[in-house]
């Protein structure tokens, strides 16, 4: 399969992202915004560490056993009525759907929020086949328009400001008069709203992803704050859900207890504004819903991770908090990553999804001040994997080489004290005589890049070592 | 393996490769606070807890050097590292280094569980409650990562801190997060790393206090680099040698020549 992926120039990614004074701006508001509304909501809930155990456990579970899950739901959503369909990779995924849309005749598809859809790039697929896909999430939308992904799992257009959507709206929606106001955001939510009703009201088929699927019932959950999730499974004819294996949780309760804590660990939500069951197509009492139901479960990569020290990353269940947290993900904001998942989450799964060749940069680029992990709901020990890749990167010999040769020079040293005692004590004199003056150095070679952005401090001259040994000893004497 | 009650207990002193090379008088005002708390301290010869190593994937020189580390510790009642990321590297992973060979997993347990970061084993170990020292003016705490999510260093330094006569604490925002320097990261993704430490450097100046303290060397040479390549007036030092009254050297970063005549501004 061929992902169109930058990850591997994420360096040069991360070097423009830093220069973009809007994107810098734009990223203030994630730091501020997300933070201090999931501390509040789960100082909130007294028993929030207690669920986030228990959020765990389900997922470890159910991961344990996914095989039987996933037949059991197989079992539910065909009892009532509704077609299940496995996909090894995202090829077949693509296929899937298109022969689903093709079969409904679909023109227009709309689409709610959906990673995975991201993941097997389903929309370039459907254009490339004279159907058109809608998203109708509107920050998904907003990017569609720009023909970019998302920079953040929940929030796709978090790195744009109102006046660049303003410009989309002017330059896409050429239909409506050309000087009307849209200096207000509520404007552009307005403009969007009708724009998207239409498509909503043409669609023939509405494809949505999946926050959990259901073992016991058979049924699909989606969580959203637009509604736009559940105009796009009751309108069309047809719902397709496009869900990743590792969505399934046994059994409703299971569900209810994963909710508590994924709408305050993203948005510091108690709940979020609309929680929608479905549960195959429409019955002959229903008012409305599709006729047609199908689920695409999606492999694309994560059966491989069960059984590995990876299969902890397939506790996700794609809130965000990891990179709400994040100072590097701060610092650059989610298109820098070069794919689909972006952050601290994005840096584990981002390497067992497309090849750790192809992301090596990003479980490197943290300091692991674990500030993810502290808030990962499903207690997902992120800078650990992220170390797992480095090991991996390293027994592969993907490690640069000056870094490696770096290691066995430091580590040579460092396993022979004498040596070490005898070479440390020799260049910390040189360099405390030398910084002696300024106490600092602005320029060291083998330093650049500290020195490029902060001084380095000067050494105090004898090493610790040195002194102990020399005052000790006239202490015995 | 704690020792009996009225003997002193002896402490081996983990001085850590920073502390060892850049900033001898650290380890010294360890050594002050642990013996006026009434232990015995020794530091045996050493290199480093092979940290650099484990984060840069490099498992067989990590276990190399925890093999070593741990040999050479042994014998001691406690270890105590002035860092709560070298005490984390002990305390948190040296453990899972050695899942596969049991006598070596049973090894470093042992001494996981007589580590322990400097603050921390004042206060949470020997009930210490106040230190005696003097220090004029305010200062602001930085919370270095390790030591705050792998060991809960929060309250044991404040605590301390709070009992220096003359000295104020003024928090800083967002002192709990990462100031950017993350080892090898501060290198090997120098933009990224700059980035974070300029944003922590204007919390630092905003908390106007003339001296910012931490608990780890690493971070401070970054923080302290990033201050005087901006030509902010703050003085860094290790929270160590605060809370021994040993701040005769220079602060971190600063000019022997400079230092007795420039005062706090």
């Amino acid at each position: 399969m061929t992902v169109h992926s930058t990850s591997p120039q994420f360096k040069q990614n991360a070097a423009r992202a830093l220069k973009d004074g809007q994107l810098q701006k734009a990223l203030g508001n994630v730091k501020q915004g997300f933070i201090d509304k999931r501390r509040m909501a789960a100082d909130k809930l007294p028993e929030f560490e207690s669920l986030r155990d228990s959020a765990r456990d389900i997922k470890n579970h159910t991961l344990e056993h996914l095989d039987l899950y996933l037949e059991a739901y197989e079992e539910k959503v065909q009892a009532s009525g509704g077609h299940v369909h496995f996909a090894r990779d995202a090829q077949e995924a693509r296929d899937i759907i298109l022969a689903i849309c093709r079969e409904a005749g679909a023109k227009t598809v709309t689409k709610g929020k959906s990673m995975i859809s991201e993941e097997i790039e389903i929309n370039r697929h459907l254009e490339a086949n004279g159907i058109r896909p809608v998203e109708t999430d509107l920050g998904e939308y907003i990017i569609q328009l720009r023909g970019e992904l998302p920079s953040h799992i929940i929030a796709p257009a978090v790195h744009l400001n109102a006046t660049q959507v303003e410009q989309d709206f002017r330059r896409v929606h050429t239909h409506l008069d050309a000087k009307r106001d849209l200096s207000e955001p509520v404007q552009l939510l307005t403009e969007a709203r009708a724009v998207l009703r239409e498509r909503f009201l043409a669609a023939d088929v509405g494809i949505t992803g999946a926050n959990f699927l259901v073992a016991e019932t058979g049924t699909s959950i989606i969580v959203t704050n637009e509604g736009n999730g559940d105009l796009t499974q009751i309108l069309p004819k047809t719902h397709i859900v496009l869900a990743s294996i590792e969505k399934i949780v046994p059994t409703l309760e299971d569900a209810s207890q994963l909710l508590r804590v994924l709408a305050r660990s993203a948005t510091g939500q108690e709940i979020s504004v609309y929680t929608t069951f479905s549960t195959g197509p429409r019955r002959s009492a229903d008012a409305d819903g599709p006729e047609n139901y199908h689920v695409v479960l999606i492999d694309n990569g994560r059966s491989s991770m069960l059984g590995t020290s990876f299969e902890e990353m397939l506790r996700c269940i794609r809130c965000g908090a990891c990179m709400n947290h994040c100072p590097v993900y701060h610092a650059v904001g989610g298109h820098a990553y070069g794919w689909v998942y972006p952050g601290p989450m994005g840096a584990v799964l981002t390497p067992s999804l497309i090849g750790v060749d192809q992301a090596g940069h990003l479980p490197n680029a943290s300091t692991f001040c674990g500030r993810c992990e502290s808030v990962c709901p499903v207690r997902i020990p992120l800078p650990k994997l992220m170390r797992h890749w480095r090991e991996r990167e390293f027994e592969r010999h993907l490690t640069p080489a000056t870094v490696r040769s770096g290691l066995r020079f430091w580590g040579f040293f460092a396993k022979r004290p004498a040596l070490y005692r005898l070479a440390t004590r020799a260049a910390m004199a040189t360099l405390g005589f030398m910084g002696r003056q300024r106490g600092r150095f602005t320029w060291l070679p083998l330093a650049k890049g500290w020195t490029k952005y902060r001084d380095f401090p000067a050494p105090q001259g004898e090493t610790f070592q040195a002194r102990w040994q020399r005052e000790r000893k006239g202490r015995a004497a | 393996m704690s020792p009996p009650p009225n003997s002193k207990p002896r402490v081996g002193l983990f001085v850590t490769c920073l502390v060892d090379l850049m900033r001898p008088s650290v380890g010294f005002a360890a050594v002050k606070l642990l013996e006026d708390a009434g232990c015995i301290v020794e530091a045996p010869v050493q290199t480093c807890c092979g940290q650099p190593a484990y984060n840069s994937g490099d498992r067989g020189t990590t276990r190399d050097l925890a093999m070593r580390l741990i040999d050479t510790f042994h014998g001691f009642d406690y270890v105590v590292a002035p860092s709560g990321s070298c005490a984390g590297m002990i305390k948190a992973h040296y453990p899972e280094l050695f899942e596969e060979d049991p006598n070596w997993r049973a090894k470093a347990d042992a001494l996981a569980a007589k580590t322990f970061e400097l603050t921390s084993f004042l206060v949470d170990v020997l009930g210490v409650t106040s230190v005696e020292a003097t220090f004029d003016g305010a200062v602001t705490y930085h919370d270095s990562c390790s030591g705050l999510r792998e060991l809960g260093l929060k309250s044991q330094p404040r605590r301390l801190l709070a009992s220096v006569e003359g000295l104020t604490l003024v928090e800083m925002n967002d002192s709990d997060v990462c100031c950017g320097f993350g080892g090898t990261f501060a290198v090997k993704y120098s933009d990224i790393s700059g980035a974070i430490v300029d944003a922590k450097a204007k919390n630092i100046e905003a908390a106007q206090a003339p001296t910012l303290l931490a608990g780890d060397l690493g971070c401070l040479m970054n923080m302290a680099g990033k201050l005087s390549r901006d030509g902010k007036p703050v003085q860094v030092r290790h929270v160590a040698e605060v809370l021994a009254g040993m701040t005769e050297e220079p602060p971190i970063g600063a000019a022997r020549a400079e230092a007795s005549s420039k005062g706090r501004s």
